[in-house]
């Protein structure tokens, strides 16, 4: 007898406890409670069906002369609405099975800290926060040299097909077991080279992950006072927070947030009043290397020091400030929703000849956004802290599936924010400075040269943008964040205060995605550092001791070391560091998550659901397709824009030939630095493309031996009869409201614990 | 509806809002633990509030947790 929304596999052990309510709503009554098609119920879902129709109609086949944000938005969630509601349905009931009978980890486990269940609602917000950083604010903001449409069709199929699915199958395969990693799942299902494999590779990609992200904040950071003085003072602000909840009051978490946020807002209003003072800019202009070289050193020192000081504090403000923002900006879109001018798709989503990013559609769109639609780092996420804390199996596919469409939402919205500046100032700000020079007179020949319609862009507007946002300049602010600052100052000015406050909205723009990406070095470091002390402990065991100070000072320096040495080549790139780098970062974490998809498909034909078995494979085939072949094209293209050994041999060549000068390498020296940075780049991708098609051949070996016999070894945690009940979703049903209310009545010492409340 | 019930309601959903926030900043842990603590009826006392939020950020310091790009 096969029941369609629990495996029923273990109905012996599964026996629930006669004097409590069921733990689990009848698979029947839900059942037919899904099949009853209510006329409200239909209504709801043909309206939802037809506002999204039109919404992409009027994206994707209306040609006008601009279109409204607003259709990004509403094309998008109805989009969500019904993939979450028709997709991530069908995976529940024909790939996972979730069965409500079994007992979670942080049931079975609980020890009321790391396992600890929690309110679905609570840890919706949890592992959202824990998932968004600042990769889907930067990635869709270089994209949009390519239009409108391939970036949004990317982000929104992408994440319901791709994204969403990976996050949901990894959080759902790490609950049933325990909340186990996935380097150690790669371990247990794809054997020692495979998992060894998965662990080079994850521990190779945190490290080119970090650096970029450093690298975004120092382009943001470099020859502006305000944002330096600002972001700087964030240290001093979470070392006060971090001393008042370890001794003045432990525990008052929001308060103390609060008291940070106040502060913050000063650091960035007194941001304003020093660039305006001469002694100001003089100690807080400071350029790129030397704010490079900060961010190694506070890099390693937060790395070392322990959590409550520094990171614990830092990262409430920074899931303050997330929420907060992403909120505030979600209410200002859809207040003001901006005019959009951009065309569909231009010219560079085929040439490959964009200044921001090179290469074309394919591959490239495809990697430049990576969070967002497709994000591997969130696999890392969804195994580890959320499946250790989700109360019943069944809400995976809410906080796992649900968790990323939220993400790609806050994509969604980056997107919008950045093509709604003005075409010639966003190529004038994300053109490298070898290409215009950094000055506004080479910005204006530049973007003006590149012959694109209805571009004529005029010195006064850039200097005008500067201005009004408070800095020297916006020429060559490649990297996203600045762009983005720009757009999200457009919006929020529209609403509250005017051009004025404007300099104001970019800082806290600026300020905010910094705050994630320090978060984000912190957080990496430390993650990283620990993986390199466990891999070194098969070795010397005495690594594996965490507490071992030499150990750790010695493997977090070994890490800041790894992407220090790229984020100071990154800055120092004589051709312009992020359109160098960007691509290495999102193949980076599109191969991460062909890792993760790579297991979770080895896994699920070892669980015998071949009929299904294209859920993963789907996301799988195309993740890896586009990042081998967008590191092929690293590794072997002749064009030396987009081939890292072809820009390296030409540039090589040239200093053979006893050339002076080289394409924007305007010396011996920076001919050298691009032929060293070109020499690394093209090894990185070497390297990150052979542990990816050694990961993924052994998950297809693992996965073809399962077809062929029918199944594999189950590698779950013992099955446990749970003792408790929560609804599954969002939205209780009226069977589950029922349950709820049996529970409810049921005396408070039978009661399990629940926490939450 | 009368202005007490709405008042009423009104209360009532920004509670609901206060504990959602609450929640995800992870200010309940505290409490959280004491609840679990009940249930084991464990004759050893819980931790005090200080000793716990102590206690939470050293294993963070032994067991990191990710953030996300």
């Amino acid at each position: 007898m096969s029941h369609p929304n629990g495996s029923h596999q273990h109905a012996d052990v599964l026996v629930s406890d006669p004097d409590l309510p069921p733990t689990a709503v009848d698979p029947q009554a839900a059942e037919e409670e899904e099949r009853r098609w209510t006329p409200a119920k239909i209504a709801i879902w043909v309206g939802i069906a037809l506002l999204g129709g039109f919404s992409w109609t009027m994206l994707a086949l209306v040609r006008g002369e601009t279109v409204n944000a607003i259709w990004f938005v509403f094309a998008a969630v109805c989009t969500y609405l019904i993939a979450y509601r028709f997709y991530s349905k069908l995976i529940e009931r024909k790939l996972l099975k979730p069965d409500d009978r079994r007992a979670t980890p942080a049931e079975y486990k609980a020890d009321g800290k790391d396992y600890a269940a929690t309110d679905r609602r609570v840890l919706y917000g949890h592992h959202f926060a824990a998932i968004a950083g600042a990769g889907p604010l930067v990635g869709p903001v270089l994209a949009a040299q390519m239009g409108y449409l391939p970036g949004t069709l990317w982000i929104i199929i992408g994440v319901i097909l791709a994204g969403a699915v990976q996050d949901y199958l990894v959080m759902f395969f790490s609950m049933r077991r325990g909340g186990r990693s996935l380097g150690q799942m790669a371990r247990e299902e794809l054997g020692v080279i495979g998992g060894t494999a998965a662990l080079i590779a994850t521990l190779a990609i945190m490290i080119i992950i970090v650096a970029i992200l450093a690298l975004v904040v120092v382009n943001a950071l470099g020859e502006s006072p305000w944002g330096v003085f600002s972001v700087a003072m964030t240290i001093p602000i979470a070392l006060f927070m971090g001393v008042y909840l370890r001794y003045l009051r432990p525990g008052k978490v929001t308060e103390v947030s609060l008291i940070g946020f106040v502060l913050l807002m000063l650091a960035i209003v007194g941001g304003g009043w020093i660039s305006e003072t001469t002694w100001g800019v003089e100690i807080f202009t400071l350029d790129r290397i030397t704010i490079a070289w900060g961010i190694i050193i506070y890099g390693f020192i937060a790395a070392v020091l322990p959590v409550w000081l520094l990171l614990a504090p830092r990262d409430y403000l920074s899931t303050f400030m997330k929420i907060g923002t992403i909120g505030m900006l979600a209410v200002a879109i859809i207040i003001t929703r901006p005019e959009i001018t951009t065309p569909a798709v231009t010219e560079f989503a085929s040439t490959g000849a964009g200044p921001v990013v090179p290469g074309s559609l394919f591959p490239f769109l495809f990697v430049t956004i990576a969070c967002g639609a497709l994000s591997g780092f969130h696999a890392l996420i969804a195994s580890g802290t959320t499946p250790k804390m989700i109360e019943k199996e069944r809400q995976t596919r809410f906080i796992g599936y649900g968790g990323m469409l939220m993400e790609s939402f806050v994509a969604i919205m980056a997107l919008v924010a950045a093509l709604s500046i003005d075409r010639g100032i966003y190529f004038a700000m994300n053109s490298s400075a070898a290409a215009t020079g950094g000055t506004i007179e080479g910005a204006v020949a530049f973007v003006n040269g590149l012959g694109l319609t209805g571009v004529n862009l005029t010195s006064e507007a850039l200097s005008q943008l500067a201005a009004n946002v408070g800095e020297e300049s916006v020429v060559s602010r490649t990297g996203g964040a600045p762009t983005l600052a720009v757009g999200i100052a457009q919006i929020m000015q529209a609403l509250i205060g005017g051009s004025g406050m404007m300099a104001f909205w970019y800082h806290f723009a600026i300020m905010f995605e910094a705050l994630f990406i320090l978060t984000a070095v912190d957080a990496g470091t430390r993650v990283a550092r620990f993986m390199l002390q466990d891999s070194i402990g098969n070795f010397v065991p005495r690594f594996r001791d965490t507490s071992w100070r030499t150990g750790a000072w010695l493997c977090t320096a070994i890490m800041v070391a790894g992407w220090g040495a790229i984020l100071i080549m990154g800055v120092t790139d004589p051709l312009g560091g992020i359109n160098t780098l960007f691509p290495l970062f999102g193949i980076a974490n599109q191969l991460l998550a062909a890792i993760a998809l790579a297991v979770c498909m080895a896994i699920c034909a070892k669980r015998g659901v071949f009929k299904y078995l294209w859920i993963p494979a789907l996301p799988l085939a195309f993740a890896a397709v586009v990042t081998i072949s967008a590191s092929f094209l690293k590794i072997f293209s002749p064009v030396p824009n987009i081939g890292y050994w072809a820009q390296h041999n030409a540039f090589k060549g040239a200093l053979e030939a006893g050339e002076e000068s080289f394409g924007s390498a305007q010396s011996v020296a920076a001919m050298e630095a691009v032929v060293r940075n070109t020499f690394v780049q093209g090894t990185l991708s070497i390297v990150f493309v052979v542990l990816s098609i050694i990961v993924i051949a052994t998950a297809v070996i693992a996965t073809i031996k399962a077809v062929r016999q029918g199944g594999g070894t189950n590698t779950e945690d013992t099955p446990v009869a749970s003792r408790t009940y929560a609804p599954a979703g969002l939205i209780t049903t009226p069977a589950e409201k029922e349950l709820e209310a049996q529970w409810r009545v049921l005396d408070s010492d039978k009661r399990p614990v629940r926490s939450g409340h | 509806m009368s202005i007490n019930l709405a008042l009423g309601r009104a209360r009532e959903a920004a509670r609901g809002i206060a504990w959602l926030f609450k929640g995800v900043m992870g200010e309940n842990a505290y409490q959280a633990y004491l609840d679990h603590h009940a249930g084991t009826h464990d004759a050893e006392p819980p931790m005090t509030e200080r000793e716990f939020w102590r206690d939470k950020t050293d294993r963070q310091d032994a067991n990191p947790e990710g953030r996300c790009c």
